[in-house]
């Protein structure tokens, strides 16, 4: 079987320290938080108040606009509080909190959907309130629904899981294999795309072997193998390793005729044209130096990560460092009373010493960091321009291009902060690009 | 909110690699050639690489705190240079020429621009090229080995100084070992190499430069054969002088060396057939330092016409 690959990239230690652990529901817990903002895009209204009774799945937050997806309750219970707070990053947003009572009594509204057309199953997805459960948070209807005129002739399945420590990816492939192939066909029907491809990395060979048995009953639906290599499960490198597409600058995946989804989120979308039950539950790697028990759990979004980290045995050491994600590309947190998100695939909690920030020293021009950058770009050049405030060269070191994938960082001798450097940079492009 | 936790931008992990341990790695593997210098030049070589070694650790120091900057010389930088330069001096020069040695490649060539990094030219080599011109005599002026069986100890020629001169040429094999006369740390090609294969396998260097520089020089080499084309001997000329330590330890030195794979590959070329022109076409013996240099010179030039093409910009929609 060929393996597939892209240009540059690091190689950090696999960390899959839970590729062996069952997924387990961790139930209901004493407290919810559901933020409005769980996607890319524009922010949902709270349609609950204070003191309102919700039940499992019921609408608690939407909005019309079309880069949106609705948020639902995943509990029944009271609604204890809506108000402004600080989740991640710098804006507060508005959070619905609620006190579940235990029944987990289920919205009436709750009825596998009707879907016999293209149009019927884009509402079907934007009602599931499908985010890309890979870790970006774009709606999936978005994706699903192309502008006129652009013909895609690839679904790409996101299995790949690059990013060290995280699992959860992996069991979805051994635990709800079934589901994956019901999503795939489902996709592969309504959109008229011909064939998909699932792409995974060669170093989880038990979850080629389920999915390659299973694909064999299907013409249209292959398993390519990907090199173990970070960050092979990124858009861009996905495409390029499993067709030899480029995404041009600025563009997007259907540009090269390309529609890619992660293996969680077709999996999702078979079970929710069964149920009709809409996202309230994720699968989460939990782990990291400061967790007692790592391991693999099913999640009921909103609930604190400090009770996600409870039903791993807790904390082993106080914890340095609380991220969201993957160490590669995760979000650090300032706090374990915030929740579990559409997004979040893994929960990882180092001690003080591996959460540490390591000095910065002077760059010494060893171009390890061009060598890995998958998007060809020069990262040491454009970290001295940031810090040097020469922001007028900028655009022409194509700092929009550049994906955040930490690989030069990671690389680093110097221990030089430069994803930090090009995200304070962007960020300057874009404001004056606004202006 | 009880307890607040550190935040930082991602990615939250690092590789081991630091500029420390890459600087420790190139000092062990540059334990075999000096220990064949002071083997083949006795303990003068040994007390030639203290000196420097020491001068340059201290004239960092010095300037850094002159100049109200940071302590530097945990980053091990200076004793990699103050090695390097002993390495690359004959093994009797008078140690004081060799203390400014270590000022120039320290104080002129690194801290003034700015310190580890922003130099645009090896300061070993710098320092040496500076020396030459300073002190031609005394630079020039070479030690037989002690292991070797001839009575004249004080004036002795290079194999590079025989061949120009017309005098014996040595043996290939005392030159693969180190056994003839030259530069404190040039001699042991054998001692370079098993140097260069612990840098290639810590990941310190890439096979690129050494590989294509030696490679180069060897095909010139023959080419511009002394008795018409293609009648050089390549061996002779990758083993005499300073190529060894030159392609292995000084042209790879990341400041002054290009950051891609094609940009290092152009400027080890360049490196190689210069180093045959000088060797060939000048008065001077040997090339290695001022083909090194001019292709420092010429970095800038080649990283910017070897940047990577922009990912997704060719036209394949």
């Amino acid at each position: 079987m060929k393996i597939h690959n892209f240009k540059g990239g690091v190689h950090p230690p696999h960390s899959k320290n839970t590729m062996n652990c069952p997924s387990v529901s961790i139930g209901v817990r004493e407290k919810i938080i559901i933020p409005m903002v769980q996607h890319i895009g524009a922010p949902c209204q709270a349609l609950v108040k204070k003191g309102d009774y919700v039940k499992v799945g019921q609408v608690i937050g939407n909005t019309d606009a079309f880069v949106s997806a609705p948020i639902h309750s995943s509990v029944s219970g009271t609604v204890t509080a809506v108000e402004e707070r600080i989740i991640s990053g710098s804006r507060p947003v508005v959070c619905v909190e609620i006190k579940p009572d235990g029944l987990q009594a289920v919205s009436e509204d709750i009825a596998p959907p009707v879907v016999d057309s293209r149009e019927s199953f884009i509402r079907a997805v934007r009602d599931s309130g499908l985010t890309g459960l890979g870790g970006a948070g774009f709606p999936a209807h978005v994706k699903l629904n192309p502008p006129k005129g652009v013909k895609i002739d690839t679904l790409i399945i996101n299995a790949a899981e690059c990013e060290p420590y995280i699992t959860s990816d992996y069991r979805e492939c051994l635990e709800n294999t079934a589901d994956i192939f019901e999503g795939i066909n489902h996709v592969l029907k309504w959109t008229g795309i011909p064939r998909a491809i699932i792409g995974i990395e060669d170093n989880k060979p038990e979850a080629i072997k389920k999915l390659s048995e299973a694909a064999n009953g299907f013409s249209n639906i292959t398993v390519a193998r990907l090199k173990s290599r970070y960050p092979q499960g990124a858009e861009k490198m996905l495409i390029k390793a499993l067709t030899g597409r480029e995404v041009p600058p600025g563009k997007l995946p259907h540009d090269v005729s390309c529609l890619v989804m992660n293996v969680a989120s077709v999996a999702f979308i078979a079970g929710y044209l069964r149920t009709g039950m809409p996202l309230i539950q994720k699968r989460v790697t939990v782990d990291g130096s400061a967790v007692r028990n790592p391991g693999n759990v099913l999640v009921l979004i909103g609930t604190p990560i400090k009770d996600v980290i409870g039903s791993c045995g807790g904390y082993s050491s106080e914890p340095g460092k609380l991220i969201m994600g993957g160490p590669m590309m995760g979000v650090s947190l300032y706090s374990d009373d915030l929740p579990v998100m559409k997004y979040t695939n893994a929960i990882l909690a180092f001690d003080s010493r591996d959460g540490s920030i390591p000095d910065e020293y002077p760059c010494i021009r060893c171009g390890r960091c061009v060598r890995a950058c998958p998007m060809n770009l020069l990262p040491f050049e454009i970290d001295r321009l940031v810090r040097a405030r020469m922001y007028d060269g900028l655009e022409s070191v194509n700092i929009t291009d550049c994906i955040e994938c930490g690989c030069c960082v990671y690389t680093c001798p110097s221990k030089r902060l430069i994803v930090q450097s090009i995200r304070l940079g962007k960020d300057i492009v874009r404001r004056k690009a606004k202006k | 909110m009880d307890n607040l936790i550190n935040v930082s931008s991602s990615p939250h992990i690092r590789s081991g690699v630091t500029t420390r341990r890459l600087m420790l790695d190139v000092i062990i593997a540059l334990i075999p050639a000096s220990a064949a210098g002071i083997y083949f030049f006795g303990l003068r070589a040994a007390l030639l690489i203290a000196v420097t070694v020491a001068s340059c650790v201290l004239f960092e120091y010095l300037t850094r705190k002159a100049l109200k900057r940071s302590n530097t010389i945990g980053d091990l930088s200076a004793v990699v240079t103050g090695l390097l330069l002993a390495l690359n001096l004959p093994p009797e020069l008078p140690l004081w020429m060799a203390i400014i040695g270590s000022f120039f490649a320290i104080v002129i060539v690194k801290q003034l621009f700015g310190g580890i990094g922003q130099n645009f030219l090896n300061p070993a080599l710098a320092a040496r090229a500076f020396l030459v011109i300073s002190y031609g005599t005394r630079m020039t002026t070479w030690t037989q080995p002690s292991t070797y069986a001839a009575a004249d100890a004080v004036s002795f020629a290079t194999p590079l100084g025989a061949l120009k001169e017309g005098g014996q040429l040595p043996d290939l094999i005392d030159m693969f070992i180190g056994n003839i006369g030259g530069s404190t740390g040039e001699t042991s090609a054998l001692a370079l190499i098993i140097g260069g294969i612990y840098l290639l396998a810590r990941g310190v260097i890439t096979w690129h430069i050494p590989v294509v520089y030696i490679g180069t020089a060897g095909l010139f080499a023959w080419i511009l054969g002394r008795d018409g084309l293609l009648t050089g001997n390549p061996l002779f000329h990758v083993l005499a002088g300073g190529l060894m330590i030159g392609a292995i330890f000084m042209a790879t030195d990341y400041t002054t060396s290009p950051m891609t794979v094609k940009g290092m590959v152009i400027y080890a070329a360049g490196c190689g057939i210069l180093t045959i022109l000088f060797r060939m076409y000048t008065n001077m013996p040997e090339g290695v330092s001022y083909a090194i240099l001019l292709m420092n010179v010429a970095v800038p030039i080649i990283d910017r016409f070897t940047k990577p093409g922009r990912f997704g910009g060719a036209a394949n929609v």
